[in-house]
């Protein structure tokens, strides 16, 4: 047998055939997602493939999400979301409301994704399974609306780029300092259609949430998956949050000496907090570089950066202070559940007190349809994934991309912070084994 | 298949992204033809007006990257262009236009045909042909798999013919 990496072991399973990259296959699909942008496009396609309303055999694989525009913000979304839940009803597919939660949460948490499995969404950021093991990629309409159909779709198998990270990280960086170092390394689309595989000691000894947050955006290099070799972390991550019982296959990991295009090295001790400048998550600098800049909205939350942990970070920072005169905090959950351990741990009236906008669970301002879009000139730093120009509002406006912990450090200061330069009581508080910070 | 009527050559440069392609304010419309009567609207005015059926875009590196939208290729399948032939392609133009059964080649010697030139794409043997020269340029072959899915029209036949809900006709 050929020597395989874990994304041409997934695929060739998932094919029925023995392949490596390059190779072009049919494979089965484990589950699909789509959204209120997305879903309304994918159910026309599988409308027009199919005769009439008939059986759908896929419908438990499938589901549905209001996330973008939820609650509605308009007529046209409101319209959207009813086409998803009479599709819902009539077929049976998973059909999750309002303030549930963003897709990629949901799927992870509702028990959607496995390690090993073949993922699909009609959403680009659905590269986040493969922080449980499993290989997640974004698809169009057309594809999601035929696979609603037949169950399968076809992939050209993809090459993979190795980031490795040995050693301990330092105290105040985090799985998403580690991914905006990567995507500065490699560019915007340093690694399209590829596979990110993250390995090493560093990245092994990430907590899933963490893990989550690189796979989820290894889109914004190109990527078509990013992956971290599944473990007994995602065993009882899985039983935890999603009550599955899963045993990860040893065999499920790249071969050592399987094939890859590339492989970056980083001792993670040199590491220091990164921040993405406006207007490319490529524009990776140390935060020292960008220390003082003013910012008039801090946004926590997103597919990337909205799970509790994340959010516990930002309380942490501020409780019993005030964010910053100016500066405006808004935390947006990531799901329903972060949402309810927000409320039940006192995560939300820390920040509620501390002057936080906290509001229901989606994607809110990250893709500028509401809730806190920017202004002309409004700078903004954000856990969230995109700072292209306009993407969170006004075309004039400038998003900065930074972890959670500088987030929370930056609203207590009204400009960027260092995390590193927060008092180390409070400071300590945050890296605690319940943030599940690497030490 | 082998697109064998000689065309016209629409030749562009390297990084031809959607919005060249099809203007970002015109991604309201969703009907091929229309979407056509756009198609390089900012870049080339003349080419939706004189583009006739039959004919073929030519590009250099990184043809179609952007937006995932599906309105770049339909805007050119509208516009009865046969194929596109480029250095590369951005994955997702590539993955929507074989999905919409728009054929196209990686040829590494695009940049040898000069507008106007009349050209065929002959899928099968895996080469361009300038009528124009007499040259003979290699281009990468579509798998078979894909050559088939772009045959049928693109994945909405070829799921219809799978499913057994293709029209009998």
């Amino acid at each position: 047998m050929t020597a395989k990496t874990i994304t041409e072991k997934i695929l060739s399973e998932k094919s029925g055939r023995d392949v490596t990259a390059g190779a072009y296959v049919e494979a089965i699909v484990d589950s699909m997602v789509t959204h209120d942008v997305t879903g309304p496009l994918a159910i026309e396609v599988f409308e027009d493939v199919t005769d009439e309303k008939s059986e759908l055999p896929t419908a438990d694989d499938i589901v549905f999400t209001l996330d973008h525009h939820a609650p509605a913000d308009g007529v046209e979304a409101a319209n959207n979301h009813n086409i998803l839940r009479e599709f819902a009803a009539e077929y049976g597919t998973h059909q999750y409301e309002i303030n549930d939660g963003i897709c990629h949460q949901v799927m992870i948490e509702e028990g959607f994704v496995e390690p090993g499995q073949l993922v699909i969404g009609a959403d680009s950021h659905s590269t986040t399974y493969g922080g449980l093991g499993a290989f997640g990629t974004g698809v169009g309409s057309t594809d999601l609306g035929t696979t609603f159909a037949t169950g399968e779709l076809w992939f050209r198998v993809p090459e993979t780029i190795r980031f490795e990270v040995q050693g301990d990280l330092p105290d105040g960086v985090y799985a998403k300092d580690l991914i905006l170092k990567f995507i500065g390394d490699v560019g915007f689309d340093g690694a399209t259609y590829k596979t990110a595989e993250y390995a090493g000691s560093a990245i092994r000894e990430l907590p899933i949430h963490q893990r989550l947050v690189l796979a989820n955006m290894a889109i914004e290099m190109g990527g078509k998956a990013g992956i971290v070799e599944p473990d007994e972390r995602v065993e009882t991550f899985l039983e935890d949050q999603a009550t599955l019982d899963v045993s990860v296959d040893p065999d499920l990991a790249s071969d050592d000496d399987a094939t890859y295009e590339a492989t970056y090295t980083y001792e993670g001790s040199d590491l220091a907090p990164q921040v993405s400048k406006p207007s490319n998550p490529e524009n990776a600098v140390d935060v020292d570089d960008v220390v003082g800049t003013g910012i008039d909205q801090v946004f926590v939350g997103t597919c990337t950066n909205g799970r509790y942990e994340d959010i516990r970070v930002v309380a942490d920072v501020l409780a019993g202070e005030q964010v910053a005169p100016g500066t405006r905090l808004i935390v947006v959950p990531a799901s329903k559940s972060v949402y309810e351990k927000c409320l039940e741990t006192g995560v939300l009236e820390t920040l509620v007190e501390a002057g936080a906008t906290f509001q229901s669970a989606g994607c809110g301002a990250c893709a500028g349809y509401h809730q806190g879009v920017l202004g002309d000139d409004d700078v903004c730093l954000a856990t969230a994934n995109r700072n292209f120009p306009g993407r969170e509002g006004s075309m004039d406006s400038q998003v900065y991309l930074g972890s959670p912990a500088t987030a929370g450090a930056t609203a207590l200061y009204g400009e960027i912070t260092d995390p590193r330069d927060l008092e180390t009581t409070r400071y300590g508080d945050h890296v605690s084994a319940d943030v599940g910070v690497v030490r | 298949m082998t697109v064998d009527e000689p065309g016209r050559a629409w030749v562009f440069g390297d990084d031809i992204d959607t919005d060249q392609i099809t203007p970002s304010r015109f991604i309201v419309l969703s009907d091929p033809e229309e979407l056509a009567e756009h198609a390089f609207n900012d870049l080339r005015p003349e080419f939706s007006e004189k583009v006739r059926e039959g004919e073929f875009v030519v590009a250099g590196e990184n043809f179609g990257g952007g937006s995932s939208r599906e309105h770049a290729p339909l805007s050119l399948l509208g516009a009865g262009v046969d194929g596109v032939v480029a250095q590369s392609f951005a994955r997702i133009f590539f993955r929507n236009a074989i999905n919409l059964g728009l054929p196209l080649m990686i040829c590494p010697e695009a940049h040898r045909i000069e507008d106007g030139d009349e050209i065929t794409m002959d899928l099968d043997a895996g080469a361009v042909r300038n009528h124009e020269t007499g040259e003979r340029y290699d281009a990468e072959p579509l798998p078979e798999f894909l050559q088939e899915l772009v045959d049928e029209g693109g994945l909405k036949p070829y799921t219809k013919r799978k499913l057994g809900t293709a029209e009998q006709s």
